[in-house]
């Protein structure tokens, strides 16, 4: 399936894009996260982070759809 | 109302929007850019959100303050983009018919903004050096 990536704080400077668009077997954040992490070399683990699908939070096990915006959030610092 | 600002926060303006006739009380909270984090002395900061996301957590958690205390209004405005030390960093606002529930609101929006809203601080140090703030608070360079 095809994704759209978004990538903020240090995860942007560790892929070095703010964006990017991905074809993936995974069919959730979980195993999308992963495959991501070990491509770009992301040090958080998906414990420390939330994940948002269409702008909106939700699970890890959340069933992904083709075409489908997926953001990784490290922890915030905002305030 | 919770927004995003890529300019200056106006509080005389946003202080105006929280009048109401049977309020007795307001509080506001203003965040601004310390010169020092962690025992580092500070430059400036430059803040990133995911904006969508980040107003609607927000506008959520606003909408959440006038669920659980007696408030009349309440307004809360982020910066994104970069800072200097001394810069406001956010505003908080509320208006109530008594102060009790004023401070209580006031206090529950900043600190649920900090916790929840998808909003990252890149600091500048004196030494060149700059970091992400990822709490534990710990930066990732």
């Amino acid at each position: 399936m095809n994704y759209r990536l978004l990538y903020f704080a240090s995860l942007r400077d560790a892929a070095g894009v703010a964006e990017e668009r991905v074809q993936s077997a995974a069919r959730d954040p979980r195993a999308l996260y992963a495959e991501q992490a070990a491509r770009h070399g992301f040090a958080f683990a998906p414990a420390r982070l939330r994940v948002a699908v269409n702008g909106a939070f939700t699970g890890w096990d959340h069933a992904l759809a083709d075409g489908d915006e997926v953001a990784f959030l490290p922890p915030v610092s905002g305030g | 109302m919770f927004r995003l600002s890529e300019i200056a926060i106006d509080t005389a303006a946003l202080r105006a929007q929280l009048a109401r006739a049977d309020a007795g009380a307001c509080v506001t909270f203003e965040g601004w850019v310390r010169d020092r984090n962690g025992g580092k002395a500070v430059r400036g900061l430059a803040y990133q959100s995911y904006a969508e996301l980040a107003e609607r957590e927000g506008r959520r958690i606003v909408e959440e303050a006038r669920e659980r205390f007696a408030i009349a209004a309440a307004l809360c405005v982020h910066r994104v983009g970069e800072l200097a030390v001394g810069e406001l960093a956010v505003w908080v606002g509320v208006s109530a018919g008594h102060r009790d529930a004023a401070f209580a609101a006031c206090r529950y929006i900043i600190d649920e903004v900090k916790r929840r809203v998808p909003i990252w601080k890149n600091e500048r140090y004196a030494d060149g050096a700059s970091g992400w703030l990822h709490p534990d608070d710990t930066p990732v360079a």
